[in-house]
C-alpha cells in the first residue's frame, strides 16, 4: 500500500437547503482509502453515507453547502474550480450506481456508453475507444463482448447491465471506484457475482474501492475497513475483522444482530426499534439515543460523544464502554 | 455516424415498411414533394393565364379541376401552390423546433430562475389563440410569405419548448445522467448525447403534427389575406377566393381543400408511425410480437 491515500476526507460537512430549512446530512466525517484497499460505508437510508461521497467528489446537489477538506491523489478538491474538479473526477474516479436499469442510457448502445469516458478523458479516437470498450466488457465477464458491444441496455439482464456499468466506471482506469449499493437491485446469486467481480478487478488493477451499502453481509468478505454511519456521523470505524468481532457501538451491535441468520430457522428477525432520524430534525446529543437499547450515560441526550480509540485503528463514538476481553478500555 | 446508429435507423425503416398506414402516408408525402419541386413544370397551363371566355367552367378533360372566376386552370394552381405549403410547413416548423427545443432544453436542464423566465414567456405566447397571435405578428411585420413563416414559427415555439422541457425534466433525474456527470462529461455533451436523444420520440411526433398544423395555419393566414399575396397561388388563398362561388362553382373550394386535407393526413400518419418505431424499446416489443405471431 502506498502512503498517500487515494481519497482523503477531513471534517466534511454537508448541509442541504430544503424548503423546511437546512438539513445537516453529513456532520464532520473523516475517512480515507488507499490504493488496493476497500472501505465499506455502512448505514441506513439517510445516514449520510452516499451524501458524504457525492459531496467529496463534487456531485452533491446544487442546494448543498459543503465544507471540509478533500484530497484526491494529494490534490485538494474543495478549492478547485468546477471545471478542473470535473476533469479530476472523470479521470480518476469511477462510479457504479445502485440500479442498473436506470444507470444506462436506453438509446445508446453499451459500446458507445463504455467508450464515452475513454474518448472524453484519454483523448482516444472512436476506433481505439471501441476496441477499449470490447476489452473492458470482456474484463467484466460479458460473454462474446465483441458481438454484444452494439446491443442496447434493454437486451441485457440486470446482472449483465451492472457489469456494463462497472465497465463504464473502469474505462479510464480510475484510481478509485465508488460503488453506491451496486448489488441492492440484484438477486442474491447475482449479488455474489458482482461482489466477487469487483474484488477480483480490484486485485488485478489495484484500484481503491469505496463500497456504500446498508448490508453488512455484503462487505464482510471483501472490505478491509468499515465505517458505520448514523445521523450524518461516523459512529464506528475500523478494520472489518475488529469491528465484526468486537462491535463497540450499540448501533453496530444492533445492525449485526439484525442480520438474518439461516441457522435460527423460523425465528423472528431481530429489528432495531424506531426509524432513523430525519436530517432536518436530528436529536441533540448522540443521534442514536432515542433508539438506543443501552443509553448508558446521562450525557447521551445532550452531548455528542467523541470518537475514541478502542484498539489499533478501531474507533467508536459512544459513551458506553463494553467489558472487552482485553480490558483495555473502561 | 457509427455503425450502431446506422443500424438503428435501418431497423426503424424496415419496421416502417411493415406498417400500411405509414407506407401510404410516406407515398403521399413523396408525391407532394415531387409536385412541390416540379409543380410549375407539371402544370398543364400557367398559373396566371387568364382566359375570360372560360370563366368558372366545371371539371372537364381540358381542365380536370375546372377553372376559376378569371378562367385560370385550378389544377395548375393547386399543383404550384404545393410548394408554398410545404415550404411554409418546413421553414416555420424548423424555426419552432430549433427555438423551442433550445429553450426547453435549457429550462429543463438548468431549472431555477432561467426555467421560470423562459417558461413564463412561453406561457404568455401560449395564452394567445394561435391564429390571433399569428395575425398580430403578421400585422407588425407586414403580410407576405416570409412573415407568415416567421409568425407560424413563433406561434408553435411554445409547444416544442414544453414538450422538450417535460421530457428533459424526467430524463435529467435518471441515473445515467448522473453517471455521465460522474465521468466528467460537460453540460453541453450531456444535453446533446444523453438528454436530447431520450426526448426525441415525442419531438418527432410533435414535429409531424406541427407540420400539419403549420400548413393549416398558413392556409388560414392566406385565407385572411395575410399570407401569400395574390396573384401567387396558395391553397388557403384559393379557398378564400372560391368562397363567393360556393353554390355555383364547388370545384374552387373542394380541390385546394382536398390538397390541404391529404397533406395534413399524410404528415399525421407518418408521425404516428415514426413514434412507434423510433423508440428502441418499443421496436423490440414490436419485433417480439411479430416473431411470436
Amino acid at each position: 500500500m502506498s502512503d498517500c491515500p487515494v481519497l482523503d476526507i477531513k471534517g466534511l460537512t454537508v448541509t442541504l437547503g430544503t424548503r423546511r430549512g437546512p438539513a445537516r446530512a453529513v456532520a464532520g466525517v473523516d475517512w480515507s482509502v488507499r490504493a488496493g484497499q476497500t472501505l465499506a460505508l455502512v448505514g441506513e437510508s439517510g445516514s449520510g453515507k452516499s451524501m458524504s461521497v457525492l459531496a467529496a467528489t463534487g456531485l452533491a446537489p446544487r442546494s448543498a453547502r459543503v465544507t471540509g477538506r478533500v484530497h484526491l491523489l494529494g490534490t485538494e478538491l474543495t478549492g478547485l474550480p468546477e471545471d478542473r474538479r470535473r476533469r479530476m473526477r472523470g479521470r480518476h474516479v469511477g462510479f457504479v450506481f445502485q440500479d442498473p436499469t436506470t444507470s444506462l442510457n436506453p438509446v445508446l448502445t453499451v459500446g458507445r456508453q463504455v467508450s464515452e469516458a475513454a474518448e472524453e478523458h484519454l483523448g482516444m479516437t472512436r476506433r481505439a475507444a471501441r476496441a477499449r470498450a470490447v476489452e473492458l466488457l470482456d474484463l467484466v465477464g460479458i460473454p462474446s463482448a465483441a458481438r454484444r458491444i452494439d446491443s442496447y441496455p434493454h437486451q441485457f439482464s440486470g446482472g449483465m447491465r451492472q457489469r456494463v456499468v462497472i465497465a463504464m466506471a473502469l474505462a479510464c482506469e480510475p484510481d478509485l471506484l465508488i460503488a453506491d449499493e451496486p448489488t441492492t437491485a440484484l438477486d442474491v446469486t447475482t449479488q455474489a457475482q458482482i461482489v466477487e467481480l469487483v474484488a477480483d478487478l480490484q486485485r488485478r488493477l489495484g484500484t481503491a474501492v469505496v463500497w456504500i451499502t446498508h448490508d453488512l453481509g455484503v462487505v464482510a468478505g471483501t472490505a478491509d475497513e468499515v465505517a458505520v454511519m448514523y445521523g450524518g456521523r461516523i459512529v464506528e470505524q475500523g478494520p472489518v475483522d475488529a469491528v465484526f468481532a468486537h462491535p463497540s457501538h450499540p448501533y453496530t451491535s444492533a445492525l449485526l444482530a439484525a442480520r438474518p441468520d439461516p441457522a435460527a430457522g423460523g425465528a423472528d428477525l431481530i429489528t432495531i426499534r424506531g426509524a432513523p432520524p430525519s436530517p432536518l430534525d436530528l436529536p441533540a446529543g448522540c443521534a442514536f439515543w432515542p433508539r438506543c437499547p443501552v443509553r448508558a450515560d446521562a450525557r447521551c441526550e445532550h452531548e455528542v460523544p467523541p470518537l475514541v480509540p478502542v484498539s489499533a485503528g478501531h474507533h467508536v463514538r459512544t459513551f458506553y464502554r463494553h467489558q472487552r476481553p482485553t480490558g483495555e478500555d473502561g | 455516424m457509427s455503425g450502431s446508429e446506422e443500424k438503428t435507423s435501418r431497423r426503424a425503416l424496415s419496421a416502417l415498411r411493415h406498417d400500411p398506414l405509414a407506407v401510404t402516408g410516406s407515398l403521399v408525402l413523396l408525391l407532394l414533394v415531387v409536385v412541390g419541386v416540379g409543380g410549375a413544370w407539371l402544370a398543364p397551363s400557367g398559373v396566371n393565364e387568364v382566359d375570360v371566355d372560360r370563366m368558372l367552367q366545371p371539371p372537364s378533360w381540358s381542365h380536370p379541376f375546372g377553372t376559376d372566376e378569371l378562367g385560370r386552370d385550378v389544377l395548375s394552381r393547386v399543383l404550384v401552390a404545393t410548394r408554398v405549403s410545404l415550404q411554409v410547413g418546413v421553414v416555420s416548423v424548423g424555426i419552432a423546433l430549433v427555438a423551442g427545443v433550445t429553450l426547453g432544453l435549457l429550462a429543463g436542464y438548468y431549472r431555477g430562475w432561467l426555467d421560470n423566465l423562459l417558461m413564463r414567456c412561453m406561457d404568455v405566447l401560449f395564452a394567445f389563440p394561435v391564429l390571433l397571435l399569428a395575425v398580430a405578428i403578421v400585422a407588425v411585420l407586414g403580410p407576405g410569405l416570409l412573415t407568415a413563416m416567421i409568425a407560424i414559427g413563433v406561434v408553435y415555439t411554445p409547444i416544442f419548448a414544453r414538450v422538450t422541457r417535460s421530457g428533459v425534466l424526467s430524463v435529467r433525474e435518471q441515473v445515467f445522467v448522473r453517471a455521465a456527470v460522474s465521468i466528467g462529461a460537460s453540460d453541453l455533451r450531456i444535453m446533446r448525447r444523453h438528454v436530447l436523444p431520450n426526448v426525441a420520440a415525442p419531438l418527432i411526433v410533435q414535429t409531424s403534427l406541427s407540420l400539419a398544423f403549420a400548413i393549416l395555419s398558413e392556409a388560414a393566414l392566406s385565407f385572411l389575406g395575410l399570407g401569400v399575396q395574390p396573384p401567387a397561388p396558395a391553397w388557403g388563398r384559393m379557398l378564400y377566393d372560391g368562397r363567393g362561388f360556393v353554390t355555383e362553382a364547388w370545384w374552387l373550394g373542394v380541390f385546394p381543400g382536398t390538397a390541404i386535407f391529404l397533406t395534413v393526413l399524410a404528415f399525421n400518419l407518418v408521425g404516428d408511425a415514426l413514434r412507434d418505431v423510433l423508440d428502441p424499446r418499443q421496436l423490440t416489443i414490436g419485433e417480439a410480437r411479430r416473431n411470436a405471431g
